[in-house]
């Protein structure tokens, strides 16, 4: 039989792979992790949002797995609702007249096993739910929460615990090892005749990359080496410190998270870099411009940020000059990039710096749909048919811009994208916004 | 007991009660909350602090942003009606005034009669669509609990015998009145131990989100 290991702490035991569950642990076990982990993740915040919630109903019509099924197990406070049974039982201020009255449960271990697919296949944490919510609950943090419970649970589909674990004995979730990596960029360079610095010993930016990149479209790591090179920045990628996409975080590993994002931090701190520049990644973003500081314990002493923020800094500067590009585009924002990260006009000026005709996604780019791909949902093959269902949403929302290209800045909304697009024989490919405007650098004089 | 001692039971003893659990019920669960641990963000803000977001976004969530409006809009105006022609009946209706009056020496001049009866009349009607949109809409059903619809019932049932007593409906209108006043009473005392707190949390779950977002420099 084929097993597996459980990547962190006593329940690193064995067990079958397929159930969807890791370790050995009894089921009494996993609930008392589970719920031990919930009681830790409560604070001020997420106390906040669970006492709030006035079951309006409202964040069902901002959820694309909702809007696209109409199954109201999909309204995302739902989708918490474990992790808010266990908030009202025994932590919050009225948590002894719940238990006297017999008004909230004690959260079940069917509960968790049930509620794995509502915590892991049907949310992408896009946040667009937090954006309709009357109270203003975000509620893509309380899944976060709920997902570290069911880490320390052993209760992660496998699809994506495996990628977890092996990001946490290789390095990189999708096997793009230090090896690989060094390989990939040496090939690079023959075949593509560039200069790629990599473990220069000091450096201002260090430049990391997504191991969706890495092992999909590497042509991402040509393009950002002539994109850097051609602005005349000090930089380097790092085989120490290079993978940025952290699907630990998207896992509920916090541990795993900690170590993937200690890993981009000593690497900077080695090259004494001023700037660490985070690939095409959404959750990579996430993990490290919104989440690394706090991992740290405290802030970082440099700056850190999305490389289209970079490439707006640069152009505004007039480091980097560009040909003109007039084509009809229209940009999908990464979730975690802009509505989630606050990135929305860096992208903007590239396009406007290009000429391009950029018809915007209606009706607003906050209000963007899900690829449908984010939240490691993509890895989960079991979810394969409702990812399908909501890209739909996705497509349509493309189609309704009537652009020739599409464009986007995150390689795992790009994967996503392409399996949709092979899905439905769709005749539109998303773009990399990098690689646009590394093929359309100005000569230099 | 006749119509008189229920008034008086009503007016006195009951609704000191009551204001008392309403004022410990709030401290209560605010404290509560506020004990527990606070995150610490030491991500470096790309738009100050976020304060500034955080008492936007307290004032902007109170209309739904253009992106969800074909979906929500329609819910949340009959939700307003609800919830003005409540404030209108409570705020503005003379003998609120006086007793507010009473207790706190702040008082304003009121609406005439028929302008509170209409108010707390379109109310009434936005409840009981409400109740029949949480009876009937799949999504509301699976999130409902006890607190949904004792929560309904305790904000229904003054309205009713405030009406009643206005217009000398059911008889006796001490009778009538004390009920009205009993009705308040309990609202008030259940105002913290169910979902009307979020008369109070609305504010800080709110600002919480929109400093979080603000200082991202996101959207809220
Ligand atoms: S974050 Fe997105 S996918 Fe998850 S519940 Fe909210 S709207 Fe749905
Ligand atoms: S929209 Fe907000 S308040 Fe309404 S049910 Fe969803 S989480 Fe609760």
């Amino acid at each position: 039989m084929n097993t597996t290991t459980l990547g962190a702490g006593p329940g690193a035991a064995r067990a079958p792979v397929g159930d969807n569950k890791q370790g050995s642990l009894s089921d009494a076990e996993r609930l008392d992790r589970a719920m031990t982990s919930f009681l830790r993740d409560f604070n001020t915040t997420s106390a906040l949002y669970l006492e709030a919630c006035v079951h309006c109903g409202q964040c069902a019509e901002a959820c694309q797995y909702y809007v696209q099924t109409g199954d109201p197990k999909y309204t995302p406070i739902w989708k918490v609702e474990p992790i808010k049974q266990a908030y009202k039982r025994l932590t919050g201020p009225l948590a002894p007249l719940y238990r006297l009255f017999g008004l909230k449960k004690a959260v079940t271990i069917e509960e968790l096993e049930q509620w794995q697919e509502l915590l892991y296949d049907s949310c992408t944490l896009c946040g667009r739910c937090t954006l309709v919510c009357p109270m203003g609950i975000d509620i893509p943090s309380l899944v976060l929460a709920a997902r570290h419970g069911m880490q320390e649970a052993g209760l992660v589909p496998d699809d994506l615990w495996g990628p977890t674990e092996r990001a946490r004995r290789e390095g990189s979730p999708l096997g793009a090892t230090k090896q690989v990596l060094k390989e990939r960029i040496a090939w690079l360079t023959d075949d593509n005749n560039v200069t790629i610095p990599l473990d220069r010993e000091q450096a201002d930016i260090l430049v990391t990359i997504s191991s969706v990149e890495i092992m999909k479209y590497p042509q991402s790591i040509t393009a950002m080496a002539r994109v850097m090179n051609h602005i005349g920045a000090s930089w380097t990628f790092r085989s120490d410190g290079y993978e940025a996409t952290n699907f630990n975080m998207l896992s509920g590993d916090r541990t795993g998270q900690r170590e993937a994002t200690m890993r981009l931090i000593n690497a900077a701190l080695a090259i004494n870099a001023k700037t660490v520049i985070l690939p095409e990644c959404g959750h990579a973003y996430q993990a490290f411009r919104w989440a690394g500081a706090t991992m740290y314990g405290r802030p970082l002493p440099f700056r850190v940020v999305h490389i289209s923020e970079y490439l707006a800094e640069e152009l505004r500067a007039g480091r980097l000059s560009l040909k003109s590009d007039a084509r009809s585009m229209t940009f999908h924002d990464p979730c975690q990039i802009a509505r989630r990260g606050g990135v929305t006009e860096a992208p903007r000026e590239i396009f406007r710096a290009l000429g391009a005709d950029l018809r915007e996604m209606g009706p607003t780019p906050a209000g963007n749909w899900c690829c449908g791909g984010g939240g490691g949902v993509i890895t989960i093959h079991r979810a394969d048919s409702l990812r399908h269902r909501v890209f739909h949403l996705k497509m349509q929302q493309v189609e309704d811009t009537g652009a020739a290209l599409l464009v986007s800045s995150c390689s795992n909304c790009r994967l996503t994208f392409d399996d949709g697009q092979d899905f439905f024989h769709w005749d539109k490919t998303a773009h990399s916004l990098v690689e646009l405007v590394a093929d359309n650098l100005a000569e230099r004089h | 007991m006749n119509g008189a001692s229920v008034l008086d039971f009503a007016r006195g003893p009951v609704f000191e009660i009551a204001l008392a659990m309403l004022i410990f019920g709030i401290a209560w669960r605010l404290v509560g909350i506020f004990a527990l641990r606070r995150p610490v963000d030491y991500s470096e803000p790309r738009a100050g602090t976020g304060w500034g977001s955080g008492l936007r976004m307290i004032v902007s969530r109170s209309w739904p942003r253009r992106e969800f409006r074909e979906r929500v809009l329609h819910w949340d105006i009959v939700s307003y009606i609800f919830h003005v022609g409540y404030a209108v009946a409570i705020l503005g209706y003379v003998p609120h005034i006086m007793l507010i009056r009473n207790l706190t020496g702040l008082q304003w001049p009121g609406l005439p009669g028929g302008v509170i009866a209409f108010a707390a009349g379109l109310s009434a009607g936005a409840l009981l669509a409400l109740l029949g949109h949480r009876l009937t809409s799949p999504v509301l059903r699976r999130l409902s609990n006890f607190d949904d619809y004792f929560s309904w019932l305790l904000a229904f049932t003054p309205l009713v015998t405030g009406l009643m007593a206005y217009y000398g409906i059911g008889g006796n209108y001490q009778m009538v009145l004390g009920l009205h006043i009993l009705a308040g009473d309990i609202l008030f005392a259940w105002l913290p131990f169910g979902k009307i707190m979020h008369v109070i949390l609305l504010a800080f779950s709110r600002g919480t989100t929109g400093a979080a977002y603000g200082r991202r420099g996101a959207p809220i």
